[in-house]
């Protein structure tokens, strides 16, 4: 069931991807990669995804588009051209393959390596009208001013057309890929962290581009990085995974104003601010991220987790809901006061001061 | 060392299926072949058909196709690949015999293959791109481009014939071939045993030539392994690591660069294995070295069917082997496979 | 400060004999690296008349994007830049060391000769950035830390053992007993950068010169990681040339910063002066062009225009083609390094005053 407004409702969302196992094993290990996670996302929003490797955000993203086939769960998307969509929208892990053909259409993705996602073989303008011929669109005049339009979208140049990706800059080569993802007219783009792999100086044209094309076509995004910083700016809400699972979910500005896990806290506090007077306790985890294969027993954090309890190795915390779009899954959330971070925004009146976490405990 | 024990037991149990469909394939091979294989054997002599009859149900050629699958599985279990038709013994025991010496000819052509084609190939890559590195890849492509018969001939016609500083063919000269005790079949070892210093000498000199020129071919194919694998190496991180802090430059290429390059060249030892029987026909057949490679030869010519299919099928055999032990010896240098 | 030339041996390592903090360890002056690439005689100019100095105790950041020179530079103090085709052709690398032995120029001496490498590893170290690919797989962590002390000091392998064990220890990998027999493979990113510190440390070095050492790093474990290098710093008293593209890294790490472009430093000043009184468009660009936790911006400005290759650079200023305030002279004529403040120097036209009115006409 979709609620008024929601593009995209993932329930339970799971990808469990079984271990090869080799000769004489009897173990049935799998990594789990994605492991019930449950988000929605308004039309015209962005949703960003964040987390650090092994979390799973990359394989979700896929997930949701069917990229790689869900193991259990459900991905509904309020899709406007099947026909036999209901108004709850049509279950993308369980549609049948001519309604799939039909749901990529709406929903594209923007990989994150400039460098090999593009077909070295092709040129510029037969990278981009693949899309259409695919799905058997437009005849062949129709394509020709489609694939100009997509590459004036990106303040990609006429003439590129004919040129070979390898001739073109890492930040082109995005723009490229860009247009490639726009050319069906997409309602939903799953961007896997667009920007990662470009230098710093051409970060932002892209993150401005992005934003410009959001609004002018109305594009709804989930947007995938390691990056806070990246995703704090262009986000409207933010999903924190962990361990193949949601921990946190809420507004941009609540998340940094109240968090609500220490995940979140701690993620937080490490990013370097540029700013050399900015002094925050960092809080610093103990440890490595552990392995998807085998997460720890309860809460998946709880070992590297200083406001641990005992509960928390024993049960698993449901993703609760705190008001306001506001969810955690953490078993103390009630009880623990997280460093807040002053983002410079004007967040609501019960945020945080910066500087000192401190912990109330019941 | 358990992990060891169970990657070999692993590998142990690949085996098998593989020999089975390599024997399959040899057996297949001899019967694809056109014409009467009884009568091509007998080679168009006048025979009358009651002779050709004995010889096809000797053979076992009139039973059905399965059947003699079945038989030929069987006698390789047991250790029976049947009696050659020209010597009358048992094939297993002629290719027992003559098997070490294709054994110690092999090593030594791959001794020759590494101190010519490995240590040249890394020598280029540390000095890639200047007259060195080209010159040694020349060398390279001349060794593997030479036809090893030809080669094998013009070392005969120039060293024996011409300036008589090596015999021309067989392992021993003429009276010490008789004197002389084999006890492991591998004659360097003997006479080392026999502490026989005239001996030694004579079958090294017999075995020079021979060895040069079936490690001529390896040489070459080692060599740009080696020059490629070492060129990609030296290109490494952690190779820079080595020199940033403070490594002489000779143990970053020798401890350091070398191991990881000598991996995919053991990898690949066992296709040189097979390369390298693959020149011993020739070799062997050129200098009348008495081995299985020869014996082989001989029994094409003449037509002696089972000590063919006994040669082709234990050559095969072996060659599996080494396969699966180079496999197990590689798990054993790269720990990255291991854990 | 004397600039003997007395070259006598450094191996064996020094006894760090008490100097001030403060003063200059190394000098580099106008050094130029360039590469011939190609049949053509193409030459890339990839260090071009670069100059600074490190200060004991202190730490450096160079920041610069792709192609900037940042790590061909950290290369040429080491004398590791790869000799076809890299030639260092001008300029010197001044080294001070425990000051007793004078001043050696590293860039007259032979890169490979016993002088240079008497003093790489055991008096200046460098790590990089892929903790992946930059340990040897098949040798054991232990082995590899005890050979880089064994190359510099004559105690028993044993010995060296212990030690290793020890450095693993101050580094904070946990059983260090057991990993200093485990493979690089067995370790996480995370660790292995760990214990390529232990082994940069492991003789005592005046300098260590990190290069991208977190960039390859989870965020929360980069914050450990960086935590780990300050706290080392101040127990080795140790200088740090720290390299990096993350102006945050560098906000929290830096003593001092050097901005580079195109194979020349643009900018170099005090960090709070950076950051607070950025002077060079470039530096300028780059900080308005980063989203920031801690700042809200409506929308990034980036830096238009892409980071060009090194072998096509320009005539004059290499920033001239990106540059909001590009004048007729900076294409024609490269800019000096001008002190603007004490401390603060920049390398653009508009800092003449000759230029100031022409600038401020347009």
């Amino acid at each position: 069931m979709t609620e008024q407004g929601n593009l995209l409702e993932v329930h339970e969302l799971k990808k469990h991807f079984p271990i090869q196992q080799k000769l004489f094993s009897r173990e049935h290990a799998a990594v789990k990669a994605v492991d019930g996670i449950n988000l929605t996302i308004r039309e015209g929003e962005t949703l960003g995804l964040v987390g650090e490797s092994g979390c799973g955000k990359t394989t979700a993203g896929r997930a949701i588009l069917r990229l790689v086939k869900p193991t259990s769960g459900e991905v509904r998307f309020r899709s406007n051209r099947v026909p036999a969509a209901e108004d709850d929208g049509i279950d993308v892990a369980a549609a049948s393959r001519s309604q799939m053909k039909i749901l990529r259409r709406e929903m594209q993705i923007i990989f994150q390596d400039p460098y090999s996602s593009l077909n070295p073989r092709m040129t510029v303008g037969a990278i981009i009208a693949e899309p259409m011929t695919v799905h058997g669109l437009a005849v062949r005049r129709d394509r020709q001013s489609r694939v100009e339009a997509a590459l004036a979208a990106v303040g990609l140049r006429q003439e590129h057309m004919r040129r070979f990706p390898h001739e073109f800059s890492g930040g082109q080569r995005q723009r490229i890929g860009i247009a490639r993802a726009l050319v069906l007219d997409p309602r939903l783009i799953v961007c896997d962290e667009p920007v990662s792999a470009l230098d710093v100086s051409i970060q932002a044209q892209v993150l401005n581009l992005l934003e410009d094309l959001q609004r002018d076509l109305e594009l709804t995004y989930l947007f995938i990085a390691h990056d806070l910083s990246v995703v704090k700016h262009i986000s409207e809400r933010v999903a924190v995974m962990y361990l193949g699972k949601i921990v946190e979910l809420a507004e941009t500005s609540d998340l940094f104003a109240q968090p609500k896990h220490p995940y979140t806290e701690a993620l937080v506090s490490a990013v370097p601010v540029p700013d050399p007077d900015f002094h925050a306790d960092r809080i610093l985890l103990e440890g490595d991220v552990p392995s998807p294969i085998d997460p720890p027993p309860g809460c998946a954090f709880h070992p590297r987790c200083r406001y641990a309890e005992p509960i928390c190795s024993e049960q698993i915390p449901p993703l609760r809901d705190f008001g306001g779009r506001h969810f955690a899954a953490c078993h103390l959330a009630e009880k623990l006061t997280l460093q807040a971070i002053d983002t410079g925004e004007n967040t609501s009146e019960d945020a945080t001061d910066d500087g000192g976490a401190s912990r109330e405990v019941a | 060392m358990s992990r060891v024990l169970r990657y070999i037991g692993q590998r142990l149990l690949l085996t098998i299926p593989m020999l089975l469909i390599l024997l399959t394939v040899v057996f297949l091979l001899l019967r694809v072949m056109p014409g009467d294989p009884v009568s091509a054997m007998l080679g168009g002599r006048n025979i009358s058909a009651e002779v050709l009859e004995s010889y096809r149900v000797r053979l076992g050629f009139d039973k059905p196709v399965f059947a003699q699958y079945g038989e030929y599985l069987g006698g390789i279990v047991r250790g029976d690949f049947g009696e050659s038709l020209r010597t009358g013994k048992p094939v297993l025991q002629e290719l027992f015999t003559r098997f070490p010496a294709t054994i110690e000819l092999a090593i030594w052509g791959m001794l020759v293959a590494m101190i010519f084609g490995f240590t040249s190939g890394v020598l280029a890559a540390t000095r890639a791109d200047k007259l060195t590195d080209h010159g040694v890849r020349v060398f390279h492509i001349t060794s593997f481009a030479m036809p090893l018969f030809w080669l094998g001939l013009m070392f005969q016609v120039f060293f024996c014939v011409k300036l008589g500083w090596f015999p021309v063919a067989g392992r021993i000269g003429g009276r010490l071939a008789f004197e002389f005790q084999s006890i492991t079949g591998f004659y360097v070892l003997d006479a080392i045993i026999h502490w026989d210093g005239r001996a030694l000498l004579d079958i090294l000199s017999h075995l020079v030539l021979p060895a040069i020129t079936l490690g001529i071919a390896l040489t070459g194919l080692q060599g740009r392994m080696s020059r490629a694998s070492m060129l990609e190496i030296l290109d490494q991180d952690y190779i820079t690591t080595a020199r940033a802090k403070g490594v002489p430059e000779r143990r970053v290429v020798l401890q350091h660069a070398l191991r990881n390059a000598l991996i995919p060249i053991i990898t690949v030892f066992g296709l040189q294995f097979a390369v390298l029987m693959g020149g011993a026909v020739l070799t062997e057949t050129v200098f009348s070295w008495p081995g299985i490679a020869s014996y082989l030869v001989r029994s094409i010519e003449a037509r002696d069917y089972p000590a063919i299919q006994g040669s082709i099928v234990f050559i095969a055999i072996f060659i599996s082997l080494v396969n699966l032990i180079v496999d197990i010896f590689y798990s054993v240098i790269d720990p990255r496979v291991r854990y | 400060m004397k600039l003997g030339r007395r070259r006598q041996s450094l191996a064996g390592g020094i006894q760090q004999a008490p100097i001030a903090t403060g003063d200059d360890l190394l000098q580099v002056i106008d050094l130029k690296v360039y590469f011939s690439m190609g049949g053509a005689g193409d030459i890339v100019r990839a260090v071009d008349g670069v100059s600074y100095d490190i200060r004991r105790e202190k730490t450096l950041g160079v920041v610069g994007e792709s192609g900037c020179g940042k790590t061909v530079t950290a290369m040429a103090i080491m004398g590791l830049v790869p000799s076809p085709p890299g030639k260092i052709v001008g300029g010197e690398v001044l080294y001070h060391g425990d000051g007793t032995k004078g001043v050696v120029d590293l860039t007259k001496l032979r890169a490979r000769g016993q002088e240079m490498r008497a003093i790489r590893g055991n008096e200046i170290a460098m790590i990089f950035q892929e903790p992946m690919t930059s340990l040897n797989p098949l040798f054991t962590i232990g082995r590899q830390i005890s050979e880089a002390i064994l190359l510099h000091r004559a105690i028993s392998r044993r010995d060296a053992r212990a030690r290793a064990v020890e450095l693993l220890h101050s580094v904070g990998i946990p059983l260090p007993e057991k990993r200093v027999n485990e493979y690089p493979h067995q370790l996480s990113g995370g660790m292995r950068q760990r214990a390529m510190i232990a082994m940069a440390l492991s003789c005592n070095p005046t300098l260590l010169i990190a290069d991208e050492p977190t960039t390859a790093l989870d965020v929360t474990i980069q914050a450990q990681v960086l935590e780990l290098m300050t706290s080392v710093q101040r127990d080795f008293n140790a200088a740090i040339q720290f390299i990096t593209h993350d102006l945050g890294v560098i906000a929290n790490m830096a003593d001092d910063v050097v901005v580079m472009y195109l194979g020349r430093i643009v900018e170099s000043a005090p960090v709070h002066d950076l950051f607070h009184h950025p002077m060079h468009p470039y530096t300028q660009g780059l900080m308005h062009s980063i989203p920031s936790l801690v700042d809200r911006k409506e929308r990034l400005i980036p830096i238009e225009g892409v980071v060009p290759d090194p072998s096509e650079a320009p005539e004059g200023c290499g920033f001239e083609p990106r540059c909001p305030y590009a004048m007729d002279i900076c294409r024609a004529q490269a800019p000096e390094l001008q002190e603007i403040k004490p401390g603060h120097t920049a390398a653009c036209w508009l800092m003449d005053e000759r230029y100031q009115e022409a600038a401020t006409d347009d």
